[in-house]
């Protein structure tokens, strides 16, 4: 009935063939053992979803889609509403990507593209430190060293396009403060640029060298040739690594919750304090007593868990639709 | 055939593009490079201020006093040994849990599961795990543990553990698959079961790549502060019990402390700062030594 299955070499006792009752009891229960472990990654996201899904239901029954989705938190009154939130932490990821994509993808293309290997080693060893270094003492660094000097900078550019009418909305205004959504971009984007730089890197480094040879044969430049050759068969890859590094800029805290201000305002002042969700849920839980506040909180975190789901899930797509584009062209 | 005759207009020739082409090379080139310093600039940056400040509160009796002092207590006053206690328990426990089970769950995905769609499946969620952020497995572990059994450094364990598991997957399952099926193939031959292959050929000839891709994860679960706030708690004092009471960790002391106005506490944060911050390099730099030494197969 069932066709002579192609031998594998790594399972000579193969699942359903007639050698299995001959494997020992030791055997089997390593078997079972691994395929526990790898379920409980399974199991661990579910309870995750579940938990927090749970828990987080007061708040969505009470506050409702309109409460869910207004400006106004205000745990005193019993407010929840987390737009402000959500504005802060897309925000900082804007800034941080505005700032981090092009330098990430700059080292990227330097240490595959320009450099020879005998110095990209080292190059990769710093931005490998970048990446070591924990998130909380960038936070302390940030609010303690950055911030106050960015504050002067701020208060510059204020001053200066004082009357300019965009301008003025994003980096004028009269509360510039150094801990705001801007400094937290900042802070953000040196967190990001070793995680979109080295998954950058390991796609830029599958483009064949038959393509490059072939554009440095036509006579093109080295930029040339990585507009030409090296760019399109990774945009692919980079723009995934740009969304994973987005999915950990939505997700950071601690470095947030330092430098961002605290104050839950929508503004489009760049330069003024905010929060973000992640941020919050740091802040506020020890305070939160009361079962709605605490409710809340989850809630939040539930809105951060789905969102950097979505994120990774739509890197993992891109990737996937131009590996099958690249294996029928 | 002028050309010809002349080798050093022929090569002028076909390597000069022409001005602007040559000069748009020049500036990306440059732009490349000055993307380089200024991922520099900050980590110099940082390193400096952590160093330069940390080192002048660092001292003996910072490392191991148990006490840790009020926010307005100048330097000198006690010290951070509590929170010293507490990152090596917690961090270490969490490893001992997180590594077995994903190197286990590695071996499963590599050995056990092939293409199957479950292997398939187990694969794409520890993918997606990675990216779920820190805070979360925080909150995660207060809901189904905190709750239930009280502020203990085993919740912090757990979450860390929650953090590091997939990151050891990954990292193990990259590294066994980069051993040769000729290994397995004549262990079989000698009539191995499948356990004893890969736990006597497999995992030995993989376990520099393994060793190292845990150490990293253990670097990066060490300086989480967003997974330990809500399942340790802050206390003052040395709490040695990681099963029962709340503890305290040096990332929490620095946050705590960094956001505290007075000078003694942000010189203590800068301590802690330093602290961690070699804790977490010399995780690295040994990792790297596995590396380089242990490393059998390489991609």
């Amino acid at each position: 009935m069932s066709a002579v299955k192609e031998a594998d070499p790594a399972s000579p006792a193969g699942s359903a063939n007639a050698l299995n009752h001959r494997r020992p009891l030791g055997d089997r229960g390593f078997q079972i053992l691994t395929l526990a472990a790898g379920l409980l990654v399974l199991i661990i996201l579910a309870l995750i979803a579940i938990s927090m899904a749970q828990q987080s239901t007061t708040w969505f029954t009470t506050a409702g889609l309109k409460g869910i989705f207004s400006v106004d938190w205000d745990p005193a009154t019993n407010n929840f509403g987390a737009l402000g939130f959500l504005y802060g932490t897309v925000i900082c990821s804007v800034i941080a990507l505005i700032i981090g994509v092009p330098i990430s993808v700059g080292v990227a293309m330097l240490l595959t593209q320009v450099v020879s290997v005998r110095w990209s080693r080292p190059v990769v060893t710093v931005i490998d430190l970048l990446a070591v270094v924990p998130s909380v003492v960038w936070g302390l660094w940030g609010i303690i060293v950055l911030a106050p000097w960015l504050q002067h900078i701020y208060l510059h550019i204020a001053s200066a396009v004082n009357g300019i009418p965009v301008l003025d909305t994003l980096f004028g205004g009269p509360n510039v403060s150094g801990a705001s959504f801007f400094t937290a971009g900042i802070i953000l984007a040196i967190m990001i640029t070793p995680i979109i730089t080295s998954l950058s890197r390991e796609v830029i480094a599958t483009v064949p060298a038959i393509d490059k040879e072939g554009a440095y044969a036509l006579g093109a430049t080295r930029w040339e040739m990585i507009r030409g050759a090296v760019w399109p068969h990774s945009q692919a890859g980079v723009t995934s690594a740009i969304l994973v590094g987005l999915g950990r800029a939505l997700g950071e805290t601690i470095a947030v919750a330092l430098v961002i201000g605290n104050s839950d305002e929508i503004t489009g002042h760049l330069f003024y304090s905010g929060s973000s969700i992640a941020a919050t849920i740091a802040l506020q839980f020890g305070e939160a007593t009361g079962g709605e506040f605490r409710s809340a909180l989850i809630g939040l975190g539930l809105f951060l868990f789905v969102l950097t789901i979505i994120v990774n899930l739509g890197a993992r797509a891109i990737v996937e639709r131009s590996a099958r584009r690249t294996r029928g062209a | 055939m002028t050309v010809a005759s002349d080798p050093a207009a022929r090569t002028v020739d076909l390597r000069e593009p022409s001005g602007w082409r040559r000069s748009k090379n020049r500036i990306m080139t440059v732009l490349m490079y000055v993307a380089f310093v200024i991922v520099l600039i900050p980590l110099g940056f940082v390193l400096v201020t952590v160093v330069a400040k940390g080192a002048s509160a660092i001292s003996w009796q910072f490392l191991t006093n148990g006490t840790i002092p009020p926010n307005v207590m100048p330097l000198g006053v006690g010290g951070m040994g509590a929170a010293v206690v507490g990152t090596i328990e917690i961090t270490a426990f969490a490893a001992l849990i997180a590594i077995p089970l994903g190197v286990l769950g590695a071996i499963y995905l590599n050995e056990y599961g092939g293409k199957g769609i479950l292997a398939r499946l187990v694969s794409f969620l520890s993918d997606v795990m990675t990216g779920v952020p820190s805070i979360i497995m925080g909150l995660f572990i207060y809901l189904i543990w905190v709750v239930h059994f009280g502020y203990s450094g085993l919740a912090g364990s757990f979450a860390l553990a929650c953090l590091m598991l997939p990151i050891v997957i990954r990292s193990t399952y990259e590294m066994l698959r980069l051993v040769p099926d000729s290994l397995r193939e004549g262990s079989y031959a000698l009539g191995s079961t499948k356990a004893r292959v890969t736990l006597t050929v497999v995992l030995p000839a993989a376990i520099g790549g393994i060793v190292s891709g845990a150490l990293l994860a253990v670097a990066r679960a060490a300086g989480e502060t967003a997974p330990l706030l809500f399942t340790i708690l802050t206390v003052e004092a040395t709490n040695k019990n990681l099963f029962s009471g709340p503890n305290t960790a040096l990332p929490e002391q620095i946050f705590v402390n960094a956001q505290s106005p007075y000078v003694g506490a942000q010189a203590r944060a800068w301590g802690a700062a330093l602290t961690l911050i070699a804790i977490t390099f010399i995780l690295m730099i040994v990792a790297r030594i596995v590396t380089a030494r242990f490393t059998r197969y390489t991609r």
